[in-house]
C-alpha cells in the first residue's frame, strides 16, 4: 500500500470534518476522493500531505508512519487548486526549484526539468513567468513542479476546479494518460463525479467527513452502497418507492408485468438523448431514452405509458433509509 | 560665488556624512526590521508581544527625543557613544520599527498557498522565507520601503543636534559665519533633494525590474 489512513478524526473548532476515516491507496493507482463541498475530502488530502494534523489516527506512507512527519519529510508532491505558482520565478525555475534545494548537479537539473516540461507540453514556455501562462498551462506547470522531486505520492486538490469546462475536460484526459506513463501513486480531490469516473481507478466517496463507499468507478456507479452515493454518482429518479437511474427504466405504451402507470408531462430533446418527464400518482419522475426510441414510441404530453426498472438494473429501495 | 567657493568642500563633506548616516542606518534598520517583522508574525506569543512593544515605543515617540536620550542620556548610565555611531544607532532602531511594519505587510500579502507549496516540496522554513516569501514580499512592500528610505534621509538632519557635522550642520555653521543663511540652507536643501531624487529613480527602476514577472 502506498498510503494507509487509519481511524483519522479531525475537527476545526467544534466542527468535525473527518470522522473515523480509514482508506488504503494502492501503489501506482489513481484514486479520486469524491464528495460534496464541505465533505472533508480536501482536509483528508491535506492530512495525507502533512499540511493538516489529524486529531487522532495515523497516516502511513510507503509503510512508514508519517503521522507526525512534517510535509517536508513525507516526499509527497502537492498540486493546489489555485496553482500556487512561485510568481517571481520563471516556469523553468519553478520546476527546477525542488531539485535545486536538493543540490542536484546543474546539468542533471536542466535535463530533468526539460523532460518534465516536455511531459506537460510546456517545453516552449520555459522562460516565461507564471503570469504569462493560461490557467491550464499554470496547472500543468504545477504538476511538473510536483513531479520534479520524484514524490512517492502525488496529491492533487481540485486540480481542475479553477479552469473552464473545456480546458478541464482536456486536462482530465491528459492526467489519465500522464498517470499511465508515470505510474506514480496519485490521489486527487474532486466534487465532479464525471471527472472521478473518467479519470480514477478507485473512487472514495466522502460525505460529512465519513467514507460512504470505496470502489471502482463501475462499482460505485452500478452498486451504490446507499441512496446518497447513488444520487451523487449520477442522475436518479424515483419509481415505485425505489431510486433508479433514468436510463435504466423501461418505458412502453402497452401494459407490462410489474410496471407502473405514468402520464407523460413533457418531452425534452437534448441532442441524441430525450428526457421524458412523467407524473406517477402525483410524483414527478423522468426517463432517459435515445432519440430513435422516443420517435418510435411517438410520445406526446398527456399520453399514458407503463414504466418499470430494467430487469437486472440496480435500484435502491428508499424505504430502507 | 565667493560663498560657494569657500564652503564647497565643507558642504560636500557634510553631504557625504548625510549619505553615510542614511545608507548605513537604512541597511541596518532593514535587517533589524526584518527580524522584528518575523517576531511579529511568530506563533510564539512572548516574541510577538516584544515586537509589538518595540514598534509601539519607537514609532510613538519623537526621533529627536530618541537621539538626545542616546547621546545625552546614556552617558548618565556610563554608556558613552560618539556622535556618528549614536546617530546611526538611533536611526537604525527608529527606522527598523517602521520598516518592520512594511515587511510584515509584504509577508502577509504573500498567498498562504506559497508556504504550503514550498513546504510540500521539502523546503526548510529559512529557505522558504529567503527564496519564496521575501522576494515576493519585498515587491509588495517596495513603495512603502522607498518612502521610508527617503524620510530617513531627511531625518538624518536631526543628527546636527548631537554635533554630527552632516549637511544641515554644515549649512547652519556656513550660514552663521557668513550671515548668508538663505544660500546656505537652499544649497543644503538641494543636496537632500538630489539624494532623494536619485533614490526615487532607483526605486522606480527596481519596481519595474521586480514587476517583470507580473506583466
Amino acid at each position: 500500500m502506498a498510503i494507509e489512513v487509519r481511524d483519522v478524526n479531525k475537527s476545526f473548532g467544534t466542527t468535525p470534518v473527518l470522522r473515523d476515516v480509514s482508506i488504503d491507496v494502492e501503489s501506482g493507482s489513481l484514486t479520486a476522493l469524491l464528495g460534496p463541498s464541505g465533505g472533508g475530502k480536501s482536509t483528508l488530502l491535506r492530512v495525507i500531505a502533512g499540511l493538516e494534523q489529524p486529531d487522532t489516527g495515523t497516516v502511513m506512507i510507503s509503510g512508514v508512519d508519517a503521522t507526525r512527519l512534517s510535509p517536508q519529510r513525507r516526499n509527497v508532491g502537492f498540486v493546489f487548486q489555485h496553482y500556487a505558482a512561485f510568481k517571481h520565478l520563471s516556469v523553468f525555475r519553478n520546476v527546477a526549484f525542488g531539485l535545486e534545494i536538493r543540490k542536484r548537479p546543474k546539468d542533471e537539473i536542466r535535463k530533468r526539468v526539460m523532460e518534465l516540461l516536455e511531459l506537460v507540453h510546456l517545453e516552449k514556455m520555459a522562460d516565461r513567468y507564471p503570469s504569462q501562462l493560461s490557467g491550464g498551462q499554470r496547472q500543468r506547470m504545477a504538476l511538473a513542479r510536483a513531479l520534479a522531486v520524484e514524490p512517492e505520492v502525488l496529491l492533487l486538490d481540485e486540480p481542475f476546479g479553477a479552469l473552464d469546462a473545456q480546458v478541464r475536460k482536456e486536462l482530465r484526459t491528459w492526467l489519465r494518460r500522464l498517470h499511465d506513463e508515470v505510474h506514480v501513486t496519485t490521489v486527487f480531490v474532486t466534487h465532479d463525479q464525471e471527472e472521478a469516473i473518467e479519470v480514477a481507478d478507485t473512487i472514495v466517496v466522502l460525505a460529512n467527513g465519513a467514507v460512504e463507499q470505496v470502489g471502482s468507478p463501475a462499482e460505485v456507479y452500478d452498486n451504490p452502497a446507499n441512496p446518497f452515493v447513488m444520487r451523487f454518482l449520477g442522475p436518479v429518479t424515483e419509481i415505485g418507492g425505489s431510486l433508479v437511474r433514468p436510463h435504466d427504466i423501461e418505458i412502453s405504451t402497452t401494459p407490462t408485468e410489474g410496471a407502473t402507470e405514468a402520464t407523460v408531462s413533457r418531452i425534452v430533446r437534448l441532442g441524441f438523448e430525450v428526457r421524458v418527464e412523467l407524473e406517477i400518482a402525483g410524483q414527478e419522475a423522468w426517463v432517459q431514452v435515445t432519440r430513435g426510441f422516443a420517435e418510435r414510441l411517438a410520445l406526446q404530453p398527456g399520453d399514458t405509458v407503463n414504466v418499470r426498472p430494467n430487469p437486472g438494473s440496480r435500484s435502491l429501495a428508499l424505504s430502507a433509509v | 560665488m565667493d560663498f560657494l567657493a569657500l564652503q564647497t568642500p565643507a558642504l560636500l563633506q557634510g553631504l557625504a556624512v548625510t549619505l553615510l548616516l542614511g545608507l548605513v542606518s537604512f541597511v541596518l534598520g532593514s535587517g533589524l526590521g526584518t527580524l522584528i517583522a518575523l517576531a511579529r508574525i511568530s506563533t510564539f506569543l512572548p516574541l510577538r508581544l516584544a515586537a509589538i512593544a518595540y514598534v509601539s515605543v519607537f514609532r510613538g515617540t519623537p526621533l529627536l527625543i530618541q537621539i538626545m536620550l542616546v547621546y545625552f542620556g546614556l552617558p548618565q548610565l556610563g554608556v558613552r557613544i560618539p556622535p556618528i555611531p549614536a546617530a546611526i544607532l538611533t536611526f537604525t532602531l527608529y527606522s527598523a520599527a517602521y520598516l518592520s511594519e512594511n515587511f510584515r505587510g509584504g509577508i502577509l500579502a504573500v498567498d498562504k498557498g506559497q508556504w504550503e507549496a514550498a513546504n510540500s516540496m521539502g523546503m526548510t522554513y529559512q529557505r522558504i522565507l529567503a527564496r519564496i516569501i521575501f522576494p515576493q514580499a519585498i515587491r509588495t512592500a517596495l513603495p512603502a520601503i522607498g518612502n521610508r528610505f527617503i524620510a530617513l534621509m531627511k531625518d538624518t538632519s536631526l543628527a546636527s543636534v548631537i554635533t554630527v557635522v552632516e549637511l544641515t550642520r554644515v549649512a547652519e555653521s556656513a550660514g552663521s559665519s557668513s550671515f548668508r543663511y538663505i544660500e546656505a540652507f537652499v544649497i543644503a536643501a538641494i543636496g537632500y533633494w538630489l539624494i532623494n531624487t536619485a533614490l526615487s529613480l532607483g526605486q522606480a527602476a527596481l519596481e519595474r525590474r521586480m514587476g517583470r514577472a507580473y506583466a
